[in-house]
């Protein structure tokens, strides 16, 4: 059994002519907390999106709890067009759709949040839980899993109290303060009972203030539930703070990987943020 | 709170116990020839179609699929019901022209057996069929279709239900469909009738109101269990659901399959009601007229559906009748209210709830959200129920 609970394998990820994501090799252990950093438009969702197939890979290979989930080589015109390494390694075809790597037990939440607008903060947690139901349509709606209902209730106010959430849970989910909206899709992503939990830019639009709860929250909640957590941020103070590793992309390539400390003082990482004088 | 939900059930259930009744002593008391008659054609026509416009809603309002093939579904039900009610010796002179290829009926094979019990399971399990058929075509067309999106799938949907109409008028299969000409004589809504000690009691309008309670009342439960959630999810945001383990393609097609369940059922109810099923019936004016029950009553309201359809039809039926005919609210006017008068103040009302309604009467709201506020603010997922 390996040790790691996402392996990302020579991924490249080319729209047309552009390499979005270049030949990326990553690993996460279990019960780490490690963030993906680079500058804007460096391929950082990109990744996201073919980790959780959204996206199928150009080429290369993803391999969740030791078992390879995704895989893909260059097909059709993108062979002749195919600008990356490790052509012709990965013979198979891979690629399930999102929700099917949701059940696998990976959740992720959106960069732009994406909660169901009509449905209650309640609700919203509720439907996320409709993935782990084992009952048909029939005997849903003839009400003969009344059980697994119960339960599936008891365990959305279970998450809501943990995410402090449980005094709004009957308003609508648009109808929270941004902050709380962060929290809710991060609740909506727990209800799918996930072993890693996947977070693009939580801390996207928030105040310091709302930034220091929240890097509170994700050790919290890694502590409490024995999650893994990849995260993408912008916040170094959090990102900072939380993380037990570093992988920094820039235009689609690693370029470096490491504690904290070590990305702190990484040349080629400061050159990357802050650009390198042309003449110097 | 559970306890409140119970108690909220149980009253809905009671109400729509009330309702019926109403319905078989209305039944009673109105006679064919009351000004008041049309009522009871307004309730039997109107709930078939509060049924329709109900199964284009889980569709159209629930799950965000915005598809127009609701009366080819309608149509295949109607045929479904007619084909297997037809009393074999009816059929030789229903199918004039052709020479019929299926001799079962239903009603009549089980009542030889059950007696007056087995007519009434028999047409049941012809309705019940007629769901089925739609079910399984909608599944066939869903395939291809389903992986269009919005306009896309309207357009595609719309043509399929038009190739449905037109494959039911086709000449080769006349033995089964009987061509383009009407399928009738079948078991209607007047035949249903109770006699008890001489008095004969009169179910017609009481059959289609049940059949649709039953069948609304099904798609309530529906809606408000798990899989009605993940329908909603995915017309609030698909990527989202898909991301929360929704598998879409799966999901979308079992509304569709559904949806086109009970518009089948909606077919067969209307074929009994009209007494007659023919395909040039079912042209794609009956989707638009059955989209506007929906868009008026509100998208997403299942209590809106009923009252849009219910509305609907009692201004085209009923209350618009005269303007048709000559003289309407006591002004005589034949130079004005000739034949199709009618049409053009029924879309300047249309206009006008439009504009003024821009969510339909009930938005998406249900009626019990409306009678309690506090209701309105706490929405809870699990029970109620729309008195349909």
């Amino acid at each position: 059994m390996a040790e790691n609970v996402l392996k990302i394998e020579n991924i490249t990820m080319q729209f047309g002519g552009v390499v979005a994501v270049d030949n990326m090799n990553l690993e996460i252990n279990q019960g780490e907390i490690v963030a993906l950093i680079g500058p804007n438009g460096a391929g950082k969702t990109t990744a996201f999106n073919v980790v959780t197939g959204v996206y199928q890979p150009t080429n290369g290979a993803v391999w969740f709890q030791g078992e390879k989930i995704v895989e893909n080589h260059p097909q059709g015109k993108m062979k002749q067009q195919y600008k990356g390494q490790h052509a012709g390694e990965y013979g198979q075809v891979l690629s399930p759709t999102p929700d099917a790597i949701t059940k696998l037990g990976m959740a992720r939440t959106f960069q732009n949040i994406r909660l169901w607008k009509s449905q209650t903060v309640f609700d919203n947690v509720l439907i996320a839980k409709h993935c782990r139901t084992h009952t048909n349509f029939l005997a849903a709606a003839f009400r003969m899993n009344r059980r697994e209902e119960q339960e599936q209730r008891r365990h959305v106010a279970e998450l809501l109290e943990i995410v402090g959430l449980s005094g709004v849970k009957d308003e609508l989910a648009t109808s929270l303060p941004y902050g709380k909206q962060r929290r809710l899709e991060i609740a909506r992503a727990l209800a799918t009972e996930p072993k890693l939990l996947l977070l693009d830019e939580p801390a996207a639009g928030m105040n310091p203030q709302e930034t220091n709860e929240l890097t509170a929250f994700i050790g919290e909640i890694r502590s409490k539930l024995g999650l893994t957590v990849f995260l993408i941020e912008h916040h170094m103070d959090l990102v900072m703070d939380i993380s037990d590793r570093i992988y920094v992309l820039d235009f689609g390539k690693l370029i470096a990987e490491g504690t904290p400390a070590e990305i702190q003082n990484n040349q080629r990482v400061i050159d990357a943020y802050l650009g390198v004088a042309e003449d110097a | 709170m559970i306890e409140k939900q119970k108690k909220f059930t149980l009253a809905s259930l009671v109400l729509v116990a009330a309702m019926l009744v109403l319905v078989i002593v209305l039944d009673q008391v109105i006679k064919p020839t009351d000004s008041m008659s049309m009522l009871l054609k307004v309730l039997q026509k109107g709930s078939i179609y509060a049924l329709a416009a109900v199964s284009m809603n889980l569709l159209n309002g629930f799950t965000g699929l915005f598809s127009l093939g609701h009366a080819g579904f309608m149509l295949i039900g109607a045929y479904t019901y007619a084909i297997f009610t037809i009393p074999s010796d009816a059929r030789d002179v229903v199918y004039q022209y052709y020479d019929a290829a299926v001799r079962l009926s239903f009603p009549e094979a089980l009542s030889s057996v059950l007696g007056p019990f087995g007519t009434l399971l028999g047409v049941t399990l012809a309705i019940i069929a007629a769901g089925l058929v739609a079910a399984l075509v909608a599944y066939l067309i869903g395939l291809p279709v389903l992986r269009l999106k919005s306009d896309y799938l309207a357009i595609a949907t719309l043509g399929f239900a038009e190739v449905i109409r037109a494959v039911f008028q086709w000449g080769k299969l006349g033995p089964v469909t009987n061509g383009s000409n009407p399928l009738k004589s079948f078991v209607r809504i007047n035949s249903f009738q109770i006699h008890l000690g001489g008095v004969s009691v009169s179910l017609s309008t009481f059959v289609p109101v049940l059949l649709s309670t039953v069948c609304i009342g099904l798609i309530v439960l529906l809606v408000n269990s798990t899989y009605g959630r993940s329908f909603k999810a995915i017309r609030d945001d698909e990527v989202a659901a898909e991301a929360m383990g929704v598998n879409l393609a799966r999901h979308k097609m079992l509304s569709f399959c559904i949806s086109s369940f009970f518009a089948g059922v909606s077919g067969a109810g209307l074929a009994m009601v009209l007494g007659i099923s023919q395909a040039s019936n079912f042209k794609s004016a009956m989707t638009y007229e059955i989209l506007l029950m929906v868009v008026l009553g509100g998208i997403g309201s299942i209590s809106g559906s009923c009252i849009g359809a219910m509305l609907f039809i009692a201004a085209s039926e009923w209350w618009l009748r005269g303007l048709d005919s000559g003289s309407f609210l006591g002004i005589n006017a034949p130079g004005v209210f000739r034949n199709g008068f009618r049409l053009v103040v029924f879309s300047v009302i249309i206009m006008i709830v439009v504009l003024f309604f821009r969510r339909g009467i009930m938005g998406d709201r249900e009626l019990p959200d409306l009678l309690s506020r506090r209701r309105r603010r706490r929405k809870t997922g699990k029970g109620g129920g729309s008195n349909g």
